[in-house]
């Protein structure tokens, strides 16, 4: 497979082109912010009628991911539901294939902003799991070290002679990880922009996602 | 409006005028035009249009007979609703109409409705609306969309569209046409005028105009004297390539200097920064000169209307922003920089010298560079012999269609048979095949989608009386928020810092936005300026000593050379000489032809030689820029397959340069059509071009929202994501689905423009000539300076990333820890 392999608080990690971060140590796979139900959610509020098909789309993503790492324990690091009717209005062929995946596997459901709490799916829900030297919550707390955690959607812009591209991203720095957001319809936040900027210390790195995840120092603003 | 003197007549009329109207005339000395009275003489027919030069007392015709019917006093209501494509235009008209009626003492009220206007007079305007209502396409949709909308239009007899042939090829112009089906339905016997600039085909207007099938008379007016328009000679050659007429300063200055005004017209808003620049550092006399174009603050533009309006100003530099019949100022020449693309622009550019019906315009067209002496050249034959582009065919798009079903949800409930029937009267719509309709309001209410439906939470629902309606009647509020036509890029305003005061001076596309550093020069209103940073989404700069502007907001055209210049062109290759030609350009021609050969318009010119270490292969296809770039993409990946390693190509309006490693041997397969259409096929797919068009029709069709209610600022995060994202998922899922189709239709005819291809391929046949050169040709040459080269993508994307990172990564002394 195309990883970007890293190491962090002396743990091997690999970040996977999908945006999904796989421990080979603990045979554990983690994903954020997977948004299941997003299209849904936004045609009841009356906003505009997407595409339906994005909870499909991640579960195939996070299916893939599972037979190819063969992982047996998953964190969802939060806001894995658009919101609480999300969970419960799923359609009963996806909600068969999201317990198809969780079978037979560890599953950990951590708490978003998003998430309704725990819902009739079985799994753990936590609200920040630690695991060795490596502690996973859904937002990044300050003054912490080991933690991994998701929720900002970082994004990250790099000019190439002229012509500038954006890709989803991982951060890292020597305190903490950042996750891309996992779910299909999932927007992103530009990690210049002062939330994840100042969040993120001095020699901070990117890792952009693409067909092989790219690593190279975390764009900011010039000052 | 001035109307020249001369003999009065009124004896031919049917209706006589009210005195108020031709005392008014009289006491000028002014008499009514031939045109002006056979509208008068006509206004009874369901549809009159109108074809008059500028400044041939046009608006004044249109309204005629509205004055002459509300003199009385005794109709209530709205009576005449007057459309421009242009806010300026409907003020302007404003002011024009309100002097005469007041003048002549008549009871009308008169009111104008834009995006400018209060909501506060909006909401009294609908409640009891003026007499006569100027208002933009735009405007008129939202009124349509109000649930009183049959109130406010109760009444309205007549509707004038103005420049509607700058409306009828545009999406702008099918909503209206479509809001046109639903006032009609409002206010049976509603009578629509149509007022127009010269063009090739009034019927086509016509049809787009009137109620279908109801016949439109068509009344042309004198077009007055032939302009008097040359070609700009300068004691220095034209540059081999470039758009920007630079060279040609010192003799446009001359040309400034001598004449009263002079409106200077760009292609571009970029190429009309870098000339206004130019020009005053050259401006030695420091003659008033200001600029226009779309992309400057409003308060920048009102200051440069209103000092033209004052006689203020010797030029101004513009671009299309001042097509239209804007009547300010004593315009005595027009200077058109660059090619003028198409003949219709130019013949309407030119109209804007000399706003006088008998006087001839007087213009002048500066070619930017040396094959755009030819294409100038051309021009003005087409000018000369009165040919001007053919307007083709129109069908209505079906983004704007869906768009018009929601506006209509968003007024009430309707039956889906009776908007339908309505619709088909637009007559761009005539032929919409109910399926095809059925399709649209199945998206406008469900989504469309094939395997999933929002049953629950549909847009429109269909009441047990067989109606539909809105599930929500709080999403009419988002539905007129997104109303509209028109999808610009994304742009970020662009402001002095806050420690300067702040103030704007325009805006620039967001991409161009993202590549700025801290201390990056470039240009925008005519100053180049210092960017500081991003705040909000503002972009900040500050003002800056340097001469030269480090970043280049070239950008190229988006028109791309029309049929029938391209054929012209082809036409005067095939003399065996030019005089009409500059010795230069003459002497070029002649070496091409020695060299290799010309193109010729049944034949395919194919050259291919060695250069700097590399191949290289022209294609003279004359299509247009963007289909040439179109062919440039569909070739290489030809040639890729075929294992001869292209590199990257670059396309103009007549020709694509492609580079690669090796050599060319046979041609003919490459520009098989089957060839060419599969390639295309698969290259749909995936392709930069189809999502940017994809985006558009998105938001015309509502399958994403611009605007929602009470939304806040962007914060970045979540706000948005790619509309790419729901192209390859509905690629992936739904292929089927009707934005799709749209989507795909769009680019045929838009920036793709696959439909020039097909006329080029079918002009050439397998006529197929290859010439093999030891260097490159003389028509080649210039394609070597031309911006806008286009790498190979694929995997060169991620390598370059890749390159990027590594040294960034050296830069920073981290060592990258890739397995």
């Amino acid at each position: 497979m195309n990883d970007l392999i890293f190491d962090f608080f002396g743990e091997t990690l690999h970040a996977l082109p999908s945006g999904a971060l796989w421990w080979p140590g603990r045979r554990l796979l983690c994903a954020s912010d997977l948004h299941l139900g997003k299209s849904d959610r936004m045609a009841r509020l009356g906003g505009p009628m997407l595409p339906p098909y994005d909870t499909q789309e991640t579960l195939d993503r996070l299916g893939a991911d599972l037979s190819a790492t063969g992982a047996r324990e998953v964190i969802c690091l939060g806001d894995s539901f658009d919101d609480l009717a999300a969970s419960r209005d799923m359609v009963e062929t996806l909600k068969d294939r999201l317990l198809g995946l969780m079978a037979g596997r560890r599953w950990v459901w951590i708490l978003g902003n998003h998430d309704p709490g725990p819902v009739d799916l079985g799994g753990t829900h936590l609200a920040e799991h630690v695991l060795g030297p490596l502690t996973f919550r859904h937002i990044a707390e300050p003054g912490t070290t080991g933690e991994v955690s998701g929720h900002y959607h970082p994004k990250a812009r790099v000019s190439l002679r002229g012509r500038s591209l954006s890709r989803r991203c991982f951060l890292l720095d020597d305190a903490r990880l950042i996750l891309p957001a996992y779910g299909a319809y999932t927007g992103g936040l530009d990690c210049a922009r002062p939330e994840l900027s100042d969040l993120m210390g001095a020699g901070a790195e990117a890792i952009l996602l693409g067909p092989t995840p790219v690593r190279l120092p975390m764009p900011r603003r010039p000052r | 409006m001035a109307n020249r003197p001369g003999p009065v007549i009124y004896g031919r009329m049917t209706r006589p005028l009210p005195p108020e109207i031709t005392g008014w005339f009289t006491a000028r000395g002014w008499c009514i035009h031939p045109h002006q009275q056979a509208m008068l003489e006509r206004a009874d027919a369901p549809c009159q249009l109108l074809i008059a030069p500028t400044g041939g007392g046009k608006t004044m015709a249109g309204f005629l007979p509205t004055l002459a019917e509300l003199a009385d006093g005794t109709h209530r209501g709205l009576h005449t609703l007057y459309v421009s494509p242009l806010k300026a235009l409907a003020a302007d008209i404003k002011r024009n109409l309100t002097g005469p009626v007041e003048e002549m003492g008549l009871p009308i009220r008169i009111e104008d409705r834009t995006g400018d206007t209060s909501s506060h007079t909006k909401r009294r305007q609908r409640a009891d609306p003026p007499h006569i209502l100027l208002t933009t396409p735009e405007s008129l949709a939202l009124m349509v969309s109000y649930e009183d909308a049959g109130r406010t239009f109760t009444g309205l007899r007549r509707i004038i569209v103005d420049e509607i042939h700058a409306l009828a090829e545009s999406k702008r112009g099918d909503q209206l046409m479509l809001a046109l089906s639903r006032l009609s339905t409002l206010a049976p016997g509603l009578r629509r005028v149509g007022l127009s600039a010269t063009v090739e085909d009034p019927a086509a207007i016509a049809r787009i105009l009137a109620r279908h099938p109801d016949p439109c008379e068509i009344l042309e007016a004198d077009p007055g004297p032939d302009p008097d328009i040359a070609m700009l000679t300068t004691s220095e050659a034209p540059p081999w390539s470039g758009g920007g007429g630079k060279y040609a300063i010192p003799a446009v200055l001359e040309q400034v200097r001598r004449h009263r005004t002079t409106l200077i017209f760009h292609n571009t808003r970029a190429q009309a920064e870098l000339f206004f620049h130019h020009l005053w550092l050259a401006n030695e006399d420091q003659l008033p000169i200001g600029i226009h174009h779309g992309a400057l603050a409003r308060e920048q533009r009102e200051k440069v209307e209103q000092a033209m309006v004052d006689g203020k100003l010797k030029a101004i530099v513009c671009t299309g922003s001042l097509d239209l019949g804007i009547d300010w100022g004593d315009v005595d020449l027009v200077i058109q920089v660059g090619a003028p693309k198409n003949v219709k622009r130019l013949v309407q550019r030119i109209g804007r010298a000399n706003h006088r019906y008998n006087a001839p315009s007087k213009a002048l067209i500066v070619p930017a560079n040396r094959f755009e002496v030819i294409e100038c050249t051309a021009a003005l034959e087409a000018v000369r012999a009165h040919q001007l582009d053919g307007d083709t065919d129109h069908t209505g798009p079906l983004d704007v269609l869906c768009q018009h079903i929601l506006i209509r949800a968003a007024a009430g409930p309707f039956h889906a048979d009776e908007l339908y029937e309505e619709i088909r009267t637009a007559g761009a719509y005539a032929d919409l095949p109910r399926v095809t309709f059925d399709r649209c309001l199945d998206f406008a209410a469900t989504g469309g989608y094939a395997l999933r439906a929002y049953d629950q939470w549909q847009r429109l629902v269909q009441r047990p009386d067989g109606q539909w309606q809105l599930r929500d009647p709080r999403r009419a509020q988002r539905i007129r928020m997104n109303i509209g036509t028109i999808v610009d890029a994304d742009k970020m305003q662009v402001r002095y810092q806050r420690t300067r005061g702040g103030a704007p001076l325009g805006e620039v596309e967001e991409y161009f936005a993202s590549m700025l550093r801290k201390g990056d020069t470039f240009l925008i209103g005519g100053q180049i300026v210092r960017y500081e940073g991003m705040r909000e989404m503002v972009v900040e700069v500050s003002r800056t000593p340097y001469l030269k502007p480090k970043i280049a907001t070239f950008m190229g055209t988006k028109f791309a050379t029309s049929t029938q210049l391209s054929d012209r062109i082809l036409a005067m290759f095939r003399a065996e000489d030019w005089p009409e030609l500059p010795g230069h350009t003459r002497e070029w021609l002649h070496l091409q032809r020695k060299v290799s050969r010309l193109p010729e318009r049944d034949r395919l010119l194919v050259e291919s030689f060695p250069h700097d270490g590399r191949e290289h292969v022209v294609a003279y296809g004359f299509a247009g820029k963007n289909a040439q770039q179109t062919l440039g993409l569909l070739i290489t990946q030809r040639m890729e397959e075929m294992g001869l390693n292209p590199m990257g190509f670059v396309a103009t309006d007549y020709a694509t340069l492609i580079w690669g490693l090796d050599p060319l041997d046979d041609p003919t397969p490459l520009f098989s059509r089957e060839n060419l259409v599969e390639t295309m096929e698969a290259w749909l797919a995936g392709n930069a071009v189809m999502k940017r068009t994809f985006k558009a029709s998105a938001l015309i069709a509502g399958l994403i929202d611009r605007n929602q209610p009470g939304a806040a600022r962007k914060t970045g995060r979540q706000a948005t994501f790619s509309t790419d994202i729901l192209y390859d998922t509905l690629r992936k899922y739904d292929p089927d689905h009707v934005m799709l189709q749209i989507t795909r239709a769009e680019a045929m005819r838009g920036l793709v423009d696959f439909g020039r291809i097909e006329e080029m391929l079918a002009r050439i046949g397998d006529r197929i000539d290859h010439a093999r050169l030891s260097r490159v040709s003389p028509l080649a040459a210039p394609l070597f300076l031309e911006p806008g080269r286009v790498p190979i993508a694929g995997a060169a994307d991620q390598r370059m990333l890749e390159d990027e990172a590594a040294r960034l990564m050296t830069a920073a002394g981290l060592v990258s820890e890739r397995a």
